[in-house]
């Protein structure tokens, strides 16, 4: 038998590890009563989701409209924008700048897509120092993880191991145990390197067309910083961000907060919008905006575009049971759960597990409370239909279903057959009611009994009434 | 498996004033072969399945997953042919989900007892979240006299059954369920009932596993008073 998969691996090892398990039971009870105290508060959710759904539908028939008129706005401002192909673009851009501006210490806020186009270890090896500001991110770097959560990037994570974190790297003697004193650490420390970034970096919630504005929302005031503290601030954000007016990044907003940590709005919505004007008190010399599309267009113009319209909640992450079962480091990706398996196979080809679509149950709950109506379970099919016509389906499951189709098309065949097995198995199970062990089904009785058949199959019996019927 | 789960739909649809036939060119829904990925063999499956229960009224199953199939996915399956889809949107327009179709277009208020039970209900991912069947077991059970319905949290959690999944990936399909398991213990209920047989076995099998003395029954055997009998799991001893 093959090895086991590194997803197979990583899954295993999380399973059996109680701390991690401790940690993910906390985050999701949390997660998912939040979300649904404050949308239960929401009459209108149905509505707002339908809209919300139709304007990214919107926005992504005319991307390239809104895409332009973005930039023609931020350059009105005085900002620039660049547009990268891939990520080895996007990286290569944000080098040059930092370069040009000199820049030795960056700050960042919180960015998945600078993640997904691995900029931290771009930066770094191009002798730049780079430090996370939001609190999450701050740990897993500190921890040299990578983000679990998408938008809580260190829910992996308990206090203490925490505490022991700060601890080693802060070079204390004494180990901080509360929360409070923890953050309060943790700010510190940032506060000290937000004065000293030369460059700040953050991602983008929403990118606002009418105004060229980029909004970001965070919950540690992190984002503000980032923005307005150091000389340079660059914009790293996916395509699909745009939205056409504040209204409509506003009506997101609304979602995307109880969505995603169950709060009416987060504790900071950022919009900044260009580099310092003349009569400004603060905010950056220089203004850019990274565009990134690592594979975003080709999705636009196949059965993967409904993905496009994700604005990265994580609501589904916080209510699939098989996320909560192995938590996000075990998907071996940037974006885990629902939205990241649809996602990795398009955004990192060739490069990533091909469990990843089929670690699923298609109980649907991910679709259930996403906020844009994204058919996950449809489009994790959609991969699983492409693995099968490219064979990458494992030859065990091929060949089953090559077995059963062939009996499933002979009905006289299959009752034939089925009453044979169920009877036997019937007959075998008639006393215990269970099997403990199985040929052949060792995956199932591993951990449970298979319930033994009653015996006669249905269409038998039913047959049988059938005869005494016209006889009788 | 469960020829009992058939019987007891029968008979609630016959009490209902109904007419059932069984056709007996009838196999699976294909569901397997469709969330495998392998659409083609799929659609070859849905078209037997559509010819197999051409002129009837109504296609009632006691199953979400497999009215799910046929409802839900079905249509979309022949979505580049139009003489198909056609036939695909007729009969998921006339298939239901045994307890919806019993409560929702029978209108049936009252079942004929007797049941004396706490019971608890797991509520099946497909049928739940493409049909919306959570009320019409809830009140059909709530209309058996005596009967003590106890509501769970987890009610709408994934029990790891997924079809393939649970052999495919044992060990976090085991968990999922050894959480339900632990989940429907807590609650005190004697008995858990459910709407589709996948998810009764893996959790029957789950709860058998740990030694649980709660009895599982799919929802038409407690609805056509035929508890009487052993639950699934359950031996002659």
């Amino acid at each position: 038998m093959a090895a086991a998969s590194l997803f197979r691996q990583r899954a295993a090892a999380a399973l059996a590890d109680p701390t991690l398990q401790a940690a993910l039971a906390r985050a999701q009870d949390g997660f998912v009563a939040k979300r649904a105290r404050a949308l239960g508060a929401l009459p209108e959710l149905e509505r707002m989701r339908e809209e919300a759904c139709t304007l990214k539908d919107h926005v992504l028939a005319n991307l390239d409209r809104y895409l332009e008129s973005y930039e023609a706005q931020v350059v009105r401002r005085g900002g620039q924008v660049h547009w990268a192909p891939t990520r080895e673009d996007a990286c290569r851009i944000v080098i040059e700048i930092c370069q040009r501006a000199g820049a030795r210490l960056i700050a960042k806020g919180k960015s998945m897509v600078s993640e997904e186009i691995g900029l931290n270890a771009a930066l770094e090896g191009a002798g730049l120092e780079v430090i996370e500001t939001d609190l999450g991110e701050y740990i897993v770097q500190l921890a040299k993880e990578r983000p679990s959560h998408i938008i809580a990037p260190a829910v992996h994570k308990t206090r203490e191991q925490i505490a022991e974190l700060f601890q080693r790297h802060h070079g204390y003697r004494e180990r901080l145990t509360g929360v409070a004193e923890l953050v309060a650490d943790a700010r510190m420390v940032l506060r000290e390197r937000f004065l000293s970034a030369d460059v700040g970096i953050t991602g983008a919630n929403f990118l606002v067309a009418e105004t060229g504005s980029n909004v970001i929302v965070t919950n540690e005031g992190n984002g503000d910083l980032t923005c307005t503290l150091p000389r340079v601030h660059i914009v790293t954000a996916g395509i699909e961000k745009v939205v056409p007016t504040l209204e409509d990044a506003t009506a997101l907003i609304r979602l995307l907060g109880r969505s995603a940590t169950g709060q009416e709005m987060t504790s900071y919505t950022t919009f900044s919008s260009g580099p310092r004007r003349a009569d400004d008190r603060d905010g950056p010399q220089e203004y850019h905006v990274v565009l990134v599309d690592n594979g975003r267009s080709e999705m636009l113009g196949n059965r993967f575009r409904p993905m496009l319209r994700c604005i990265r909640c994580g609501a589904c992450l916080n209510h699939c049971p098989i996320y909560a079962a192995v938590g996000g480091h075990a998907y071996g990706a940037i974006y885990p759960g629902p939205m990241g398996s649809v996602l990795t196979p398009i955004l990192f080809p060739g490069g990533t597990d091909a469990d990843l679509p089929n670690v699923c149950t298609f109980n649907g709950r991910c679709q259930q409370v996403c906020p844009v109506k994204i058919p996950l379970p449809d489009l994790l099919r959609e991969h699983r239909e492409i693995q099968y016509q490219r064979g990458i389906t494992p030859p065990r499951q091929r060949w089953a279903l090559a077995l059963w189709g062939a009996l499933v098309r002979h009905p006289r065949l299959y009752q034939i057959l089925t009453r044979w097995v169920v009877g036997a198995l019937g007959l075998a199970g008639r006393r215990q009611g269970s099997f403990r062990y199985l040929p052949f089904l060792g995956n199932w009785t591993a951990g449970r009994d298979f319930p033994a058949p009653q015996g006669p199959t249905f269409q038998a019996i039913w047959r049988k009434q059938e005869r005494t019927r016209r006889n009788g | 498996m469960r020829p009992s789960v058939g019987l007891a739909t029968v008979k609630l649809l016959e009490q209902a004033g109904c007419r059932v036939e069984v056709p007996a060119a009838q196999v699976c829904c294909g569901q397997p072969a469709y969330n495998s990925g392998d659409f083609e063999r799929a659609r070859g499956i849905a078209r037997s399945v559509i010819d197999a229960f051409d002129g009837f009224d109504y296609l009632v199953a006691p199953s979400g997953s497999c009215t799910g199939m046929i409802r839900v996915h079905y249509p979309h399956l022949f979505e580049d042919d139009p003489n198909w889809r056609a036939r695909a949107m007729a009969l998921s327009a006339h298939s239901f989900e045994l307890t919806s179709f019993l409560a929702d277009v029978l209108g049936v208020e009252q079942i004929p007892g007797p049941c004396v039970t706490r019971l608890t209900y797991h509520d099946s991912c497909s049928g739940l979240r493409e049909l919306g069947v959570r009320a019409q077991p809830r009140r059909l059970l709530g209309s058996l006299p005596e009967l003590e319905l106890v509501e769970r949290a987890d009610a709408e959690v994934c029990c790891g059954f997924g079809g393939l999944f649970c052999v495919k990936y044992p060990e976090i399909s085991i968990k999922m369920v050894s959480d339900k398991a632990s989940a429907i213990e807590a609650s005190g209920a004697e008995l858990l009932a459910g709407g589709d047989l996948g998810c009764l076995l893996n959790i029957a099998g789950r709860l058998r596993r740990g030694g649980s003395t709660v009895r599982v029954f799919h929802v038409a055997e407690v609805l056509a008073g035929m508890t009487e009998g052993l639950g699934i799991g359950e031996g002659q001893g």
